[in-house]
């Protein structure tokens, strides 16, 4: 069996495309690279929704939290103090056991009933976990640097008749994003690496379809040798790192194009948030 | 415990409750709250010690040593830490077996790793089999805080390494116009001045340590997490306290807990700052002395 056919078999069986039965006896290197490979499309998917959405929801966190109304400004800092105060580890676990105490049959609403079964699955319990958890540690970032926007910046929007969403729109967010945008950036690469818990905490990896680390955890138990699964996905998580990091550096050039070379802040990558 | 609670069936509402509380099982539980604190209290050292280890060769003028230096710190930057807590038990125990393997076991002729197995001869099995239980759950403790510290001390040797850059040039020249040699300089000038620049960075690391306590689940020590969701799990009529699903509730509970701890530490962390920037040429220092005067 070459390794061509292998791929062919494996490469999509996170996803539950090719051969159902997981490899046994005979384990090639190109197995194990072709597995632990297709689990990283869960990692994508995990990281690349909850990131996105994360964005939109942190940037509003982070105004309410900047907000002069307690109405507003409490619930945020509450939300943002629950999600970052806990491990993640434990908020998979508690959102996974109440997601599987709703009633079985659905919850009827105006006489339509609204299905349950598909929150407990991971792809979406896991990712609204990840999504609220990101969307507290960005809100955070975000409203670090909208505290640190300078105070020259706002004085002269409002002096050329800036209000309101345009100055928001044209000034204060631009500058945020630009501050905050190393600090997103380790965040967006932990987020990443922390989309491996997932299989772990309680959520099911149905049909033996896992992320990376769940492949290589099988392997490593079946070989009973963790000297080669384990940094098979080692690999792959660096190659995603730098991937990210040459990402979030061409976004990161865009943000600060207008200031000269020297200022540009460079992105600096500080191991600084594990969940 | 009590012998109110000699049969349980009998019992009903908060005496039932409390007889359920202080169950044999649940003392275990809460004696799993102290592993989870001596692990965070015994890693805490141990990986300051490897983040020291790891900075100073980061700043060895010897090459192999300054680069295993960095390269230490630069492993957890790319690679998930789970991989690291997955990976570092079972390599140090199958490193440590094979190891007992080639001193004591007969020459078999045939390779440890084959065959998708890892056979070592009996003799060789760290613990041994015959040794009691309890030895093989320190064991499997000891592996746990290997791996922590391992990871920890990546993270702290980053710390460490950025602070002790961050000391004012001019005082280490300083203490070189003094005559004193480089260890000399590294030893009272450079450690002493470093701490203020170190803490907030290491005060975050133990927020992240006591974040990162609950994945001594996945290396297979009975932890809160284990226990949590043994007691919480469905009890039929067969057990002395029937309840229905109740991990919800040993979950939030221990979400509660992880909440109080991280609260407490932020605020004894803030104290132990502001000792720290006391006198410093730092803006934090500045502010004290303005205020003082």
């Amino acid at each position: 069996m070459s390794c061509l056919d292998i791929i062919a078999d494996y490469g999509l069986r996170s996803l539950g495309i090719g051969e159902r039965v997981l490899p046994r006896g005979d384990i090639t290197l190109c197995h194990q690279f072709t597995l632990i490979g297709s689990g990283l499309i869960w990692n994508l998917y995990f990281g690349l929704l909850a990131l996105a959405l994360g964005f939109v929801f942190a940037t509003a966190l982070a105004l309410a939290k900047a907000a002069g109304n307690p109405w507003l400004r409490k619930p945020a800092e509450w939300f943002i103090f629950l999600f970052r105060g806990s491990p993640l580890f434990i908020q998979f676990f508690l959102a996974y056991e109440a997601l599987v105490l709703l009633p079985k049959s659905g919850i009827p609403v105006f006489g339509i009933t609204i299905e349950t079964a598909w929150t407990t699955k991971a792809w979406a319990g896991a990712l609204f976990v990840l999504f609220l958890n990101t969307s507290a540690y960005s809100a955070e970032i975000f409203y670090g640097a909208l505290r640190a926007v300078p105070k020259g910046d706002i004085e002269a929007a409002e002096a050329y008749g800036f209000t309101g969403w345009k100055k928001f729109r044209r000034i204060l967010w631009p500058t945020t994003l630009r501050l905050a945008w190393p600090a997103y950036t380790n965040e967006a690469i932990f987020l990443f690496h922390a989309t491996t818990l997932v299989y772990f905490s309680g959520f099911p990896a149905f049909q033996q379809r896992g992320d990376a680390l769940y492949y290589a955890k099988f392997f490593a138990d079946k070989t009973f040798n963790p000297f080669i699964p384990y940094p098979i996905a080692a690999f792959y998580f660096v190659c995603l790192t730098l991937a990210l990091i040459g990402l979030f550096g061409v976004i990161n050039r865009r943000l600060n194009r207008h200031l000269p070379g020297q200022s540009r802040p460079k992105l600096r990558i500080r191991p600084q948030i594990i969940r | 415990m009590f012998a109110s609670c000699a049969d349980p069936k009998t019992l009903e509402g908060l005496a039932w409750l409390m007889c359920y509380l202080t169950s044999g099982k649940h003392m275990l539980f809460y004696g799993s709250f102290l592993v989870v604190l001596a692990l965070m209290l015994i890693v805490a050292p141990v990986a300051l010690a490897f983040g020291f280890g790891g900075a100073l060769a980061a700043r060895s003028p010897f090459a192999p040593l300054r680069w295993f230096g960095k390269g230490y710190t630069a492993m957890v930057r790319g690679v998930p830490d789970i991989i690291f807590f997955l990976f570092v038990p079972v390599a140090m125990d199958q490193g440590l077996e094979w190891l007992r393997h080639l001193w004591t076991c007969p020459p078999t002729g045939e390779p440890v790793w084959s065959n998708g197995e890892f056979n070592v001869c009996a003799a060789a099995k760290i613990p041994l089999s015959t040794t009691p239980q309890i030895w093989h759950e320190v064991y499997g403790f000891a592996l746990a805080v290997i791996a922590f510290a391992v990871v920890f001390g990546a993270f702290a040797a980053n710390v460490l390494y950025g602070a002790m850059n961050a000391v004012p040039r001019a005082q280490l020249e300083t203490a070189e116009a003094y005559g004193m040699s480089p260890a000399q300089v590294r030893r009272r000038i450079l450690i002493p001045q470093m701490w203020t620049y170190a803490l907030p960075g290491l005060s975050n690391l133990w927020l992240i340590l006591i974040k990162a306590t609950p994945l001594l689940f996945l290396l297979g020590v009975e932890d809160i997490v284990y226990w949590a969701r043994e007691l919480g799990s469905t009890k039929s009529a067969i057990y002395d306290y029937p309840h229905p699903d109740w991990r919800v509730w040993y979950f939030l509970a221990l979400l509660v807990y992880y909440l109080g701890m991280t609260r407490i530490s932020e605020l004894l962390l803030g104290r132990l700052s502001a000792r720290l920037s006391r006198g410093q040429a730092t803006m934090a220092g500045e502010a004290m002395r303005k205020a003082g005067a």
